[in-house]
């Protein structure tokens, strides 16, 4: 099914909870972003028991990195990166209040199982849809660690983004349930 | 190998680097803002094929984006990739006016800034550091008959770069362990690596070689067999077995989880059987053309 998501600017634990994995959504709201660096500073920090200059507390992260913004644009092209590279900072940054983050691909077991026990959710957006997802960001700005270029927090502003629910609070996984269903070969 | 019809002129020919610069300023421009041909024909065909509702909304999903970028000139996918650039040069040409190689990056950074391209390149892959300009590129630079120079730019992104494997097989293992190790790689690539793949597949050579025949197999057009038959048809099966993996595009499953998949071969050691799977996504971004 298709639903209209609001994330503004934290997505409530009623609305997390009632999503399923195979849920297609259009997310109308706000997002902040950070991949790889970012990550591991905002881990960094926490482990030293230092703050994050933003809060974290029922955000949804966005993966991405994204190309500068032609004249007259708002963003440049901005697809998902790989999720699952961040596996090693999940756990500290759901931890730490995040509700759930958007990427692509799926996770290993041991990543869906993070997810399930801080009951967040893993959102995919399309990989390689860095155009057309770009169209559905109304605002960004950069919010933090700019020294990181296109690896720096931003805030996104952003409506009808469109995503899949990948791993629901229930720790349902739905790129496992999908190749199970579609496998015709065992190798 | 092709080979760019001989042009006229005295031997050395000149060719000034500075037109390769801005070949390349182009080229890496022209990659990242419109796919090729011949895998916008192959997604539109999958979208028709695939089974799987989520799987051929993918489909449609991506061929809007990839129209979308062509139409307004803008990177059809945010990792502009690291850029790999492969200058076949004539016997007879003189490069002139500087260093060819320098030239070359120079024109990474040209066409990174003129077509609103990310950097992605970091100067140490230890110490990392962004280099700020999305230099430098890789060069794979050979002499050939002729007095052309060849200019092809392929944008690697790493989403599916990170998912290629090298293994040394043995003789024995032959065309099977081959297939298996194809099959084997492209199902640990899963989703992570952003399907539907191309897959470029290097088989012989040394260490070194069979990773550069896997990635050279994937600037050549996906609805193009290898001439050998054997391999034509070993290209054909691959394909087919993949798709049997069940991943589908983006993983979200179904029947097409790769477009197709480009074999290079070279001559081997008696002892050895090296094979490459270079993964590439449904992007495939490479462009060429002829100085």
């Amino acid at each position: 099914m298709l639903r209209q998501l609001i994330i503004d600017p934290v997505l409530s634990p009623a609305d997390a909870r009632e999503l399923r994995a195979g849920d297609r959504v259009l997310i109308t709201g706000e997002l902040l972003t950070a991949r790889d660096a970012a990550c591991q500073r905002m881990v960094e920090t926490l482990s030293a028991g230092g703050r994050l200059p933003f809060d974290l507390a029922g955000r949804i992260i966005y993966a991405v990195g994204p190309t500068p913004a032609k004249p007259g644009r708002v963003v440049g092209s901005a697809g998902p990166t790989t999720a699952a590279r961040l596996l090693p900072f999940l756990d500290r940054l759901l931890g730490a209040g995040l509700r759930g983050i958007i990427g692509k691909g799926d996770f290993p077991p041991e990543g869906v199982e993070i997810f399930r026990r801080h009951g967040a959710l893993y959102l995919a957006a399309i990989g390689g849809a860095g155009a057309t997802i770009a169209k559905t960001i109304t605002a960004v700005e950069v919010v933090a660690y700019g020294d990181l270029g296109p690896e720096a927090v931003h805030r996104f502003r952003v409506r009808g983004f469109p995503a899949v629910v990948a791993i629901d609070v229930e720790g349902n996984n739905l790129h496992e349930m999908a190749r199970a269903r579609w496998r015709r070969l065992q190798p | 190998m092709s080979l760019g019809a001989p042009l006229t002129s005295p031997s050395p020919r000149q060719v000034p680097v500075a037109r390769i610069r801005d070949t390349v300023a182009q080229l890496v421009v022209e990659a990242n803002v419109a796919i090729g041909d011949d895998v916008l024909a192959a997604l539109r065909r999958a979208a028709e094929e695939e089974e799987s509702p989520l799987g051929r909304d993918v489909l449609v999903q991506l061929i809007d984006n990839y129209e979308t970028a062509r139409r307004e000139r803008v990177p059809a996918c945010q990792d502009t990739g690291l850029t790999i650039v492969f200058l076949e040069v004539g016997q007879d040409v003189h490069l002139v006016g500087g260093d060819v190689r320098a030239a070359v990056h120079e024109g990474i950074r040209l066409g990174t800034r003129a077509g609103y391209l990310r950097s992605s390149v970091v100067a140490d892959p230890l110490l990392r550091g962004n280099t700020g300009d999305n230099a430098p590129g890789i060069i794979h630079m050979r002499i050939v008959p002729g007095n052309r120079v060849h200019v092809t730019v392929a944008c690697k992104g790493f989403g599916s770069e990170n998912k290629s494997r090298l293994k040394m097989l043995t003789p024995a293992d032959g065309v099977e362990g081959v297939k298996k190790f194809v099959i084997e790689t492209v199902d640990r690539a899963g989703a992570q690596g952003c399907p539907p793949f191309v897959v470029g597949v290097g088989i012989g050579g040394s260490f070194e070689t069979a990773a550069l025949l896997a990635k050279k197999a994937l600037t050549r057009p996906i609805d193009r067999r290898h001439p050998r038959p054997d391999l034509a048809r070993l290209e054909e099966e691959l394909l087919d077995a993949v798709n049997g993996l069940g991943i589908g595009p983006q993983g979200m499953g179904g029947i097409r989880t790769a477009l197709g998949v480009n074999i290079e071969v070279y001559p081997t050691h008696i002892a050895g059987l090296p094979v490459a799977v270079n993964i590439g996504c449904h992007s495939n971004r490479h462009r060429d053309m002829w100085i």
